[in-house]
């Protein structure tokens, strides 16, 4: 039985602190539909859904289900009225079993045996919609993609007819966003409605029938996908055009600057993740590290930046070794970090934004003053950070975790791009940026190699890596499977393969 | 039906702030009521005589001042640990090994040294005593990854035996008819105290002056701000370079030696001989846990809460010699207050609203 054939969302505003997240907001979506919406950082797409998903109240207006007006206070509400959402963080536990998350969410869970009992459900939930996942697997084993079908049979199999999925591709592989996309379609085949929160232009235009764009939190257009293309989204989005294409110009490479040689780290799990890698970097050279996310990217930046061990091999910094050597020493012989997990890594969330401003800096004279900060010259600093890098804040004395992600995320890489370093190790730096800023990024980055920086670029975006690297090498479960000219555009086509492991130079 | 919906808060004025203390220590002290009304005592009589009893009278007064100083002092050091999220709840141990070098100190140099050389000489022991107290727990955490919250309770036992096992042993005074307790410090090392009260001044500065020079550090210096990184994010510290160890072993240096300097002030300015533990310190390690929570970690607003709560001690006093209520009465005040305060943190950080739960439909 569905519960929704229409749904629809009328005047919607919600403020926080004062500020507008969302503004008069109308959006409908009917049985059979898949609704794009889309917007960059803080424009209130994800506001708007978590008053949907009954986790925000609304200030303003009303949603309908059915021509009926609704009221939802709770998650729980929302689920029994048919929505679901994925959320861009997976909420699953992860030392249980796929079946054991599943049973954990489900309504009718029986209270004995519930594995036993629900696992006929799940095996036939998942071939209605061609998911190939092992139930008995536990969560920690899985790819983000597979967890991210856990998380949909969770909300389908609690009778979701309206799927929210929040970012659902920024941690998928280009194969897992290509079946993710098939389950959609597969979904909407059978009448489900989507919406999917993105601001990713391409995917929009993929999978969305529809899409309605959100800036500053109010819709600015609301259109077919037929018949639009990538700049008129982009041009609704943002306001104005984009440059699709950075313009990289030749500059011949200088001196070594970084050098790697028969690097070995074990992981988390104390298992070899970085096997007998060596590559040089020159200054003025954007160096890219391509792959699917968990090919040992991870470890290989932290080592050579100082956090991980390295269990043998030697890292030289401007020829000297810096193998294993304090953080801080790594980081005042030139070389600076934007780490993967930012919030997790990059900031203390609960100190102001101009203390966090100098977190890898406030020993550095221009910042203190013998023992003490020089909260003057910090705060300077500051100002001229949130004004260069376009750090959307009400002001530089809030406490940074009141910050969008996307916010958060500009003030680290003003940070660590600022003191000029001979070596930015930079991973995956736009991820989960829009448009706009990404543009700027990429410019940013672009600007360190004409000074004579080197950078080195860990990216799962394959269009990020040709736009903007000298040299690509591609990384295979903790190897390089080659290193590539970015020129050499006959062997780019085979990076795909050398991705999988299945091609080697 | 009626729901409740907790909510996060997203911003507090100072006002709502003030308001909400003031609200949940009225709430407290309906609570303490209620406890005295079954205790058959009229709580406006009792809870009057509590307060009255410490800042009411200029007698009271100076009692609370006296046991401010330890309060002061432990629960300055206090805020510094419990930032860095390094849960010291050896202060008590601290404190008592604090007296014990200090004591020792002036008990072996008090009859050659002036006054002068031989306090600070018992200060500066004081302070290494509790410093190596903190010290152990901080190495093993960082070394070992032993939990301190463990580590520094049980040295508090092995401080507190260790004690008394000096003053039944080898340090047994002659002058105490084989009653256990070292001889009395000589004159010159005993602290002066304001006339007509106990509180021994020297002590009274030192506190003060290390809750300011606390607070300068940790807000303004470099140490400080390290101290609050690891506190807000252990991995953003690490990312940022900064020495755990070194931090660590700082932090408890402090936060120990701040408590052997309240040692020293007990021993030296109060009792004037080593005793038993519990005579020479009355929980004031533990209290100052409390003490360092409601100064919400700031060392220099541990100033008043340290008041605060030294009020309620002499104030429990007054009332149990009055009313004639047990002794337990003041640790039940002091657990109620906490309590109720610890609730309105909870206030003040969510947002509760009571609404009207739509129907559902299922």
């Amino acid at each position: 039985m569905k519960k929704i054939d229409t749904l629809e969302m009328k005047g919607i505003s919600k403020s926080f602190q004062g500020v507008f997240a969302n503004r008069g907001i109308d959006l409908q979506v009917k049985s059979g539909e898949i609704l794009g919406l889309l917007g960059e950082n803080g424009a209130g797409k994800t506001t708007l859904m978590n008053i949907l998903y009954g986790l925000y109240q609304p200030d303003g207006g009303e949603i309908l289900i059915n021509k009926k007006p609704v009221k939802i206070t709770s998650p729980t509400e929302s689920i029994a009225h048919g929505i679901g959402m994925v959320h861009q963080h997976f909420m699953l536990v992860q030392n249980h079993s796929v079946i054991e998350n599943i049973a954990l969410g489900y309504k009718h869970t029986p209270f004995f045996f519930p594995k036993i009992r629900i696992r006929e459900q799940v095996v036939a939930f998942s071939k209605k919609f061609n998911f190939s996942i092992d139930p008995a697997k536990k969560v920690w084993q899985l790819s983000a993609g597979e967890q991210q079908r856990v998380e949909i049979i969770k909300a389908l199999l609690n009778g979701a007819d309206l799927l929210i999925l929040d970012e659902p591709t920024s941690v998928l592989t280009p194969q897992e966003i290509e079946e993710l996309f098939r389950i959609l379609k597969d979904m909407k085949a059978q009448g489900h409605m989507v919406i999917l929160i993105s601001h990713k232009l391409d995917e929009i235009m993929d999978v969305c029938d529809r899409v309605t764009v959100l800036q500053k939190g109010k819709i600015v257009g609301n259109a077919d996908t037929e018949g639009m293309n990538k700049q008129s989204l982009a041009r609704m989005m943002i306001g104005r055009d984009v440059l699709f294409n950075v313009h990289r110009e030749k500059i011949p490479r200088g001196k070594k600057v970084l050098s790697v040689e028969t690097l070995n780290v074990l992981g988390d799990k104390g298992l070899p993740s970085v096997k007998d890698v060596s590559f040089d970097i020159h200054a003025s050279e954007i160096f890219g590290v391509a792959g699917v996310a968990g090919n040992g990217q991870r470890e290989l930046a932290e080592a050579i930046t100082g956090i991980r061990r390295v269990s043998s091999g030697r890292v030289f910094s401007q020829g000297v070794n810096i193998t294993n050597m304090s953080p801080r020493r790594i980081y005042d012989s030139g070389v600076s970090h934007v780490p993967e997990e930012r919030i997790k890594f990059g900031i203390a969330p609960g100190l102001y934004l101009y203390d966090n401003a100098i977190l890898k800096q406030h020993h550095l004279k221009k910042f203190s003053r013998k023992m003490f900060l020089e909260y003057g010259r910090i705060k300077n600093h500051t100002s001229t950070l949130v004004e260069d890098y376009r750090v959307a804040t009400p002001s530089i004395d809030v406490e940074i975790k009141n910050l969008s992600g996307g916010n958060i995320q500009k003030l680290i890489l003003g940070r660590e791009i600022s003191e000029a370093p001979a070596l930015l190790v930079a991973s995956h730096p736009t991820y989960g940026l829009d448009v706009g800023a990404t543009e700027y990024l990429r410019e940013q980055l672009l600007k360190r190699r004409k000074e004579g920086g080197a950078v080195l670029l860990f990216s799962e975006d394959l269009e990020e890596i040709f736009e903007l690297c000298d040299r690509i090498a591609v990384m295979f479960q903790g190897e390089f499977t080659g290193i590539l000219d970015s020129a050499d555009d006959k062997r780019a086509a085979d990076i795909g393969l050398m991705m999988a492991g299945s091609l080697r130079f | 039906m009626l729901t409740i919906k907790i909510s996060d808060r997203d911003r507090i004025t100072p006002i709502q702030s003030l308001v909400t203390n003031v609200l949940s220590l009225l709430a407290a002290l309906g609570a303490v009521g209620l406890i005295f009304l079954v205790c058959g005592v009229n709580p406006f009589f009792a809870i009057s005589k509590i307060f009255m009893g410490s800042f009411g009278s200029m007698y009271g007064f100076k009692e609370t001042v006296t046991k401010a100083i330890p309060l002061v002092l432990i629960g300055g050091g206090l805020t510094l640990a419990f930032r860095a999220k390094f849960w010291n709840i050896g202060a008590e141990g601290q404190l008592l090994m604090g007296a014990i070098l200090g004591g020792w100190v002036g008990l072996a140099w008090g009859d050659t040294l002036p006054s002068v050389v031989i306090v600070p000489l018992m200060f500066a022991a004081g302070f290494l005593g509790g410093a190596l107290c903190g010290l152990v727990p901080a190495f093993l955490k960082i070394k070992f990854a032993i939990n301190e919250v463990i580590s520094t309770l049980m040295i508090n036992y092995i401080c507190a035996e260790f004690l008394t096992l000096l003053i039944v042993g080898p340090w047994k005074g002659k002058t105490r008819f084989g009653f256990p307790g070292t001889d009395n410090l000589p004159d010159n090392a005993i602290l002066g105290v304001i006339s007509g009260s106990r509180i021994h001044y020297a002590t009274l500065v030192l506190a003060l002056i290390s809750v300011v020079i606390l607070t300068i550090v940790v807000y303004r210096s470099r140490f400080g701000y390290e101290v609050r990184v690891i506190g807000e994010n252990p991995e953003a510290g690490r990312y940022a370079g900064i020495n755990f160890f070194k931090t660590s072993m700082l932090i408890m240096l402090i936060s120990g030696g701040l408590a052997g300097f309240a040692g020293v002030g007990e021993v030296a300015g109060i009792h004037h001989y080593l005793g038993y533990p519990a005579s020479i310190s009355s929980g004031y390690g533990f209290t100052a846990i409390i003490v360092a929570w409601l100064a919400k970690l700031n060392p220099f607003y541990a100033i008043v809460s340290g008041l605060f709560f030294a009020g309620i001690l002499v104030g429990g006093d007054a009332i149990q010699m009055s009313l004639g209520l047990p002794a337990a009465t003041v640790q039940i005040v002091n657990g109620t207050l906490l309590v109720f305060l610890i609730m309105g943190d909870f206030f003040m950080k969510n947002k509760v609203t009571i609404q009207r739960r739509a129907s559902v439909e299922s």
